[in-house]
């Protein structure tokens, strides 16, 4: 071996010489084929590889979009009605493309979830964590802008509906308007730029994504049981075991997609955006895409403008501090038996602000929408931080191989006595 | 000497003399000019974003959008016009003699934005706005005779629910501040010019 060169195992004599001038099947031989991983996920870890086969979808028809896309306030609805009608398979690319946002914003929330239910957010993987709210915010931001560039009438009236968000900044306000808009209004200049924007920040959410995965392979992945693997008898090499059981769930999740793309490729969208942008009328009800409307509501729930857009903005920079505000030392809510029902109250809130932000701001969606907003918040800040000092937790098993492998301690009476009609 | 240098930190350079503050400052050569270089990056960066910032402000030809005429004749009492202006609407309402008396009657401490209807006219008649709800940006209803005015008889913003009077001031609602007024003369008795 010349000095210099990396000490490569692969017998493959071409494998092996790239391998040992740059090691990249040894780093992914290592970090996906023998990565030593929790034996007891279960499909709630589907995830965050179900996000990543996203984004390249997102990617890729993106990329084959903005090759008959124009973007220019006079051509960009008739090019994307071109695309539906025109272009070959175009329909199969947009609607790919535009109901994939919607599968993409279901598999965050639930992969967030789950790392709400589990305590992955606590030490040591707030940064992980926190590298996760980056790409939230990131995928937020670039759906917004995507939205916008079929200039339907949803796209222009959602535009200027969040980009004048800002002006209720104190004194820079309007001038920090303006410079979005590249105008005085919502025009030419603000779809250029969302355009170029829209392009750019997915590639900015890979880099971020590999930041997360790179944080991930350094403290190894949490579990079920929330408690760490105690040596090889707990984890298992992630390839077979962990490459087969996401397959399985990425195929549950193709069929999923399908179904919306050739069933219900509008079924998640607004019927108004197929009304080219008219930035003299305003739809008498302008609602955002479904993803986007437990914070719209809670937005709306606040009479006073900076008020809502501080307490919009607030929903999701909490969970930044999240692993601080949560001081229990348990991770996973199998053992926490108060903060498990606060957090599933808490599930129940967000989709109770997601009903009321497609609601008209009338009574009793208003008042609503207000007590569900005050509890996403008590969540947070008042109930985790006062379990944290008072909620007595359950007995954490002493090893995760233990109930798993049935290795002795004790087991479930039930698993003891009919062993057989188990398996 | 080199002991002297190792209790400081700093990495010994050979034939460099002590990079020790003769001061005694705690501060070192090599400090000084770590934080000359970060302050020249820090400022340089800065300097550099200016343009890139700056190019995504209105460019020459949007700013130099020309002002607008409007020819007032055809507009009849109790009725509405919207013209576009710089890219927004603008609404042309001439006003009732009622809707003026309402206007002028209620009063200042009724307003959560207040202005004296005087303030935001130049001609009693004549209402001329930015037909821009102070809130979000949506485009509030009213001018239509179908139009819902809501509760106040000027204009309503479906968007958040914003109730503004007959003088566009905000009554009711999320909206902070009363519809503005833009710049606008009378060039003549049935015209005027906007911007
Ligand atoms: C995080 C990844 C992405 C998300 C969440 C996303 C989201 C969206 C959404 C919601 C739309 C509107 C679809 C509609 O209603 O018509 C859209 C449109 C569009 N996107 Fe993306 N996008 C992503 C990545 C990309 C990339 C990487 C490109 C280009 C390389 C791209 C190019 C386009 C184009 C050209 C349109 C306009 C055509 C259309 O409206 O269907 N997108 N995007
Ligand atoms: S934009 Fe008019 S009420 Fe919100």
């Amino acid at each position: 071996m010349a000095i210099g060169l990396h000490e490569s195992e692969f017998k493959n004599p071409v494998i092996r010489w790239v391998d040992a001038r740059l090691p990249v099947f040894t780093m992914m031989q290592k970090e996906y084929g023998t990565f030593p991983t929790p034996r007891n996920f279960n499909y709630f870890w589907n995830f965050g590889g179900l996000a990543l086969v996203n984004l390249v979808i997102m990617i890729a028809t993106g990329i084959f979009l903005a090759m008959n896309y124009t973007a220019h306030v006079n051509f960009a609805f008739d090019s994307v009605e071109r695309i539906m009608r025109d272009v070959n398979y175009g329909w199969l690319l947009r609607y790919v493309h535009a109901n994939g946002a919607s599968m993409f914003f279901i598999v965050i929330y639930i992969h967030i979830w789950r790392a709400l239910y589990y305590g992955s957010y606590k030490a040591p993987r707030e940064l992980l964590f926190m590298l996760g709210v980056v790409i939230f915010l990131l995928m937020m931001a670039t759906a917004f802008l995507g939205y916008v560039l079929p200039w339907g009438q949803m796209s222009f009236w959602g535009a200027t509906v969040i980009t004048n968000l800002f002006s209720a900044i104190p004194l820079v306000g309007e001038s920090i308007v303006t410079w979005l808009w590249g105008g005085f209004s919502v025009d030419n200049p603000t779809l250029n730029r969302f355009y170029s924007l829209h392009y750019l920040l997915p590639f900015v959410t890979f880099g971020v994504v590999f930041l997360h995965i790179a944080a991930l392979h350094i403290t190894g992945s949490n579990n079920p049981l929330g408690i760490d693997p105690k040596g090889p008898q707990d984890t298992l090499p992630f390839h077979p075991y962990y490459t087969a059981k996401d397959s399985v769930g990425l195929i549950v999740y193709f069929i999923v997609f399908a179904a919306l793309v050739f069933f219900a490729p509008n079924l998640l969208g607004h019927p108004d955006n197929y009304t080219p942008a008219n930035p003299l009328v305003t739809p008498p009800h302008i609602v955002p895409e479904w993803y986007f409307l437990p914070f719209y509501a809670i937005l709306r729930a606040v009479p006073d403008k900076l008020g809502g857009v501080i307490l919009m903005g607030g929903s999701i920079m909490i969970l930044f501090i999240l692993p601080w505000l949560d001081t229990s030392p348990i991770r996973s809510m199998r053992f926490r038996p108060l903060a498990r029902i606060a957090l599933l109250v808490w599930l129940v809130s967000f989709f109770v602000l997601m009903y009321c932000g497609a609601k008209p701001p009338e009574e009793p969606w208003v008042l609503i929408a207000r007590l569900a907003t005050l509890y996403y918040f008590a969540y947070f800040l008042v109930i985790l931080p006062a379990l944290g000092a008072k909620e007595r937790g359950l007995p954490l098993p002493a090893s995760i191989s233990m109930p798993v492998l049935r290795g002795g301690g004790p087991l479930p009476a039930g698993a003891m006595a009919k062993p057989m009609e188990k398996a | 000497m080199a002991d002297t240098l190792a209790q400081h930190g700093a990495p010994q350079v050979p034939g460099h003399g002590p990079a020790v503050d003769p001061g005694g400052e705690g501060g070192t050569r090599r400090d000084f000019l770590y934080l000359t270089t970060a302050a020249f990056t820090v400022v340089g960066v800065g300097a550099l974003a200016v343009p890139f910032i700056a190019s995504m402000n209105p460019s020459r030809d949007v700013l130099a959008l020309a002002s607008t005429e409007v020819d007032l004749s055809p507009i009849a009492v109790g009725s509405a016009v919207t013209i576009v202006w710089r890219g927004k609407p603008v609404f042309v309402r001439r006003r009732t003699a009622e809707e003026v008396q309402a206007a002028r009657q209620t009063p200042l401490s009724e307003l959560p934005d207040p202005a004296p209807d005087q303030s935001r006219v130049k001609k009693d008649e004549w209402l001329v706005l930015l037909g821009v709800c102070t809130h979000l940006g949506c485009v509030p209803l009213g001018q239509k005779p179908s139009d819902s005015r809501g509760e106040f008889g000027g204009w309503f913003c479906p968007c958040h629910g914003s109730h503004y009077d007959t003088s566009g001031r905000i009554r009711k609602g999320p909206a902070p501040a009363n519809l503005a007024v833009p710049d606008y003369v009378f060039t003549s008795d049935t015209q005027i010019r906007i911007g």
